[in-house]
């Protein structure tokens, strides 16, 4: 298929999978690249659902009622055009994916929706509490079909290792290939599909190893300009296995699980008490402060547990019987007879690459889609949310990018010095990270953050990617400085309150001097320039 | 509990393999082959139980909770997920990993295994029209739907070999899946591709069945793909219940 016109997508989740998709149908090819196979992305271990006001539990549901729960669990950070595309959208999603074949919970017909959190209605489709694996099965069958037709390319064992762009534009990306060891170089445009910034809390999220961040500090080191780095998502409820947190999914509460700490020898049900219209359903960013500042209170001994004992037959056996096995594989705890201790890790990052309604980032011929990209979620996101803002996000990249495809050629390419990244600096970088970026944020935490990150971007004798993950790593500390209030997922302790002057991006760029943050401009309300 | 970690070894590009052991010192009896070779690479400086510096241990890995299938290897011989292998429950302290060794090794512990994702081409396996799954069909389609392409169930077969006619249990899901929500006039070419790749070269062993890390039932599957395929079981209508 010479002369092809074509698009590159880096990364192979949900979002580059849905890229590659909507190019294919419309007659685009795509290189997909990844470092992986589909299989083992992020994206499958999503586990409760997407959500979508497709109004079938007769609760009157709508669009507009996602609309305003998205805006309101997001802290209105998020634009709200964004939002209302992605919220009226939502229902098409679902039924797109039902099309493919996805195995969503349905009974008599009727597709059956669960609560989620921060969400008044049963807004959630869901295959048990494997909802993203169910989705990803599907969408890689439907690509198969398009890689027989040479419209996809595959690329499954290729990383991101260097980008160049010239007067704000895009020439080419450089990727490894691993198992030769040897360097391509892709000229066109390029759609990053590369995931949130875990790599830079190794083994404190519940996301996958695979993702290094590595390609987020190359983007951020060539100018791309990223948002609301400090927009960190804590999860309430994980518990560690080995050096990761595991997720229990909120779905566990969507189905009446209860959270409890101990206060005075006697168990204390504290959302049920604090928050009694939501109750344990509160949004995540709500839900994981009340347990961090649980050691605040008298006679509470901090400890949580998620109790799923009240759970009735059919919710275990219907609707969360992997949850239940995954949890006595790996915390040896049968949560229908004892409740499970559980704590917040790190889940999703609000964050990212900056880009427009269109999925254009600052820099001509690159989009950025899924978690790579800042877009939907605001200062929190709600859970079901982020499956839908990967599919959405990555066809509407795509459609942007199928006005830029060009034939590619791609041709072998000597790798740059400096591209091996080591455990040590990482581990340097994480620990300052972590200690300034928790949920309860104090200024001191974060200047000491700041202070021993800018001492990374200095270090002799580190590799090149190494400093560039540091001056991201900056700018998250930085981000986090510059907003002056507390809002969804940052929380600090000398601006307890909501700031109207602060209801607006921080945005981050690299510069001669390190990096540079700044308040993004707000044109009118609930927009952002 | 110190075990004693012996790796076929491999570098990229070369053709030799040779035996490498390191020390690891167990922090749980939760710890895993997985956290064992995290914890080896994270070293500051590698040394290998001879105290003789030693390059970095190369394999794949991504989730951590056998749900993606990347770390799929030999532990003492059997092929299993990385992540799923409890060291305490291993029966001696010497544990012996080995790439699989039904792909082309890459390195160390890394093995090709693009004949998996060849295969579900070659069987063009991909819904032919809007997929119709009937409420009673949810659960095949789930299970299905669970395969994490690992590898694992060629590796025991003892009928798929990489580049035979035979594409082995790993395709069975996916075609299961298709089947059930495909009606029968548009899976003919899929079934046929079945009988020819699949059901022809199963010689039922079924050990696929007991090594699959998912433990996924994939007798119950293979009945399924046969009588949709094969015995032309009608494909219930949608939603009749």
């Amino acid at each position: 298929m010479d002369g092809m016109r074509k698009v590159n997508i880096i990364g192979a989740g949900l979002s580059g999978l849905s890229a590659a998709i909507t190019l294919a149908r419309e007659g685009i090819g795509c290189n997909l690249i990844s470092s992986q196979p589909s299989e083992r992305a992020q994206s499958v271990l999503a586990e409760g659902g997407i959500n979508a006001a497709l109004d079938t539990m007769g609760e009157h549901d709508s669009p507009d009622e996602h609309f305003e729960d998205t805006m309101r669990g997001g802290c209105r950070l998020e634009e709200e055009s964004a939002v209302r595309s992605l919220t009226r959208h939502a229902p098409e999603v679902v039924k797109e994916l039902v099309r493919l074949g996805v195995p969503f919970r349905s009974e008599n017909g009727r597709l059956m929706l669960r609560n989620f959190g921060g969400q008044k209605k049963k807004r959630t489709a869901y295959a048990k509490s494997s909802t993203g694996k169910m989705i990803m099965t599907a969408l890689i069958d439907e690509a198969r079909r398009y890689e027989a037709e040479g419209l996809i390319e595959r690329f499954p064992h290729h990383e991101l290792v260097d980008m160049d762009i010239q007067n704000v534009s895009l020439r080419s990306v450089t990727v490894r290939d691993s198992y030769s060891g040897g360097g391509l170089s892709f000229p066109g445009p390029v759609i990053l599909c590369t995931g949130g910034l875990n790599g830079f809390f190794e083994g404190a999220t519940t996301g996958t190893t695979q993702n290094t961040g590595s390609a987020a500090a190359i983007a951020f080191l060539e100018g791309v300009r990223f948002a609301n780095l400090e927009m960190i998502q804590y999860h309430p409820t994980t518990a560690q296995i080995g050096d990761k947190r595991m997720l229990i999914s909120e779905a566990a509460r969507g189905e009446g699980g209860r959270l409890f700490t101990v206060r005075n020898g006697a168990r204390w049900y504290f959302m049920e008490e604090k928050y009694p219209e939501l109750k344990n359903l509160m949004p995540r960013d709500v839900v994981s402060r009340e347990i961090a500042l649980l050691n605040k209170e008298s006679g509470c001994t901090g400890e949580v547990f998620l109790d799923m004992t009240g759970l009735d037959r059919t919710a275990w056996e219907a609707r969360l019987s992997d949850l239940r096995e995954e949890i006595l594989a790996y915390l040896h705890i049968d949560p229908k007879s004892t409740p499970v201790p559980v704590g917040p890790g790190i889940h999703f990052f609000m964050g990212g690459i900056w880009v427009n309604d269109l999925h254009e980032t600052d820099i001509k011929a690159l989009y950025a889609a899924g978690e790579a990209a800042c877009k939907y979620h605001g200062a929190n996101r709600l859970g079901g949310n982020s499956l839908l803002g990967a599919i959405f996000g990555g066809h509407i990249a795509a459609r942007s990018a199928a006005k830029a495809a060009v034939p590619i050629d791609i041709v072998p390419k000597t790798l740059p010095e400096g591209i091996d990244s080591s455990a040590q600096e990482r581990k340097k970088l994480r620990e300052a990270l972590l200690s300034g970026l928790g949920i309860v944020r104090t200024p001191e935490a974060m200047e000491q953050a700041k202070a021993t990150i800018e001492a990374l971007t200095r270090s002799e004798g580190s590799s090149a990617i190494d400093r560039d993950r540091a001056y991201l790593g900056l700018a998250i500390a930085e981000s986090a400085l510059l907003r002056r209030e507390s809002r969804g997922a940052h929380y600090r302790t000398d601006y307890p309150s909501s700031d109207e002057a602060y209801k607006s991006f921080t945005l981050a760029e690299r510069d001669k001097d390190g990096v540079r943050v700044f308040l993004a401009p707000k044109t009118k309300e609930g927009e952002q320039a | 509990m110190t075990y004693t970690i012996s790796v076929l070894r491999k570098e990229r590009g070369s053709e030799e393999t040779y035996r490498e052991s390191f020390l690891y010192e167990a922090e749980t009896e939760h710890d895993t082959v997985a956290s064992a070779l995290r914890a080896l690479n994270a070293r500051e400086r590698l040394v290998n139980a001879d105290g003789i510096p030693a390059r970095k241990i190369e394999w794949e890995c991504s989730c951590l909770q056998k749900k993606c299938g990347a770390c799929a290897m030999l532990v003492n011989g059997r092929p299993r997920l990385a992540c799923d292998a409890r060291l305490s429950e291993l029966p001696s302290l010497t544990v012996k990993l080995e790439p699989l060794k039904k792909f082309p090794t890459v390195c160390d512990l890394v093995a090709d295994r693009s004949i998996l994702f060849e295969n579900l081409k070659t069987l063009r396996l991909w819904l032919r029209k809007d997929a119709e799954l009937a409420d009673r069909d949810r659960e095949l389609a789930y299970a299905s739907s669970e395969c994490i392409q690992c590898g694992c169930c060629l590796e025991i077969c003892p009928n798929f070999y990489a580049g035979g006619s035979f594409s082995g249990m790993a395709s069975v899901p996916v075609t299961t899946r298709l089947l059930a929500e495909l009606p029968t006039e548009e899976a003919k070419e899929i079934a046929k591709l079945y009988a020819v790749h699949t059901f022809e070269g199963c010689g039922k062993s079924l050990a696929c069945k007991d090594v699959c890390p998912r433990k996924i039932d994939t007798e119950n599957l293979m009945v399924n793909a046969n009588a949709f395929a094969l015995w032309k079981r009608k494909r219930r209508r949608k939603n009749d219940n």
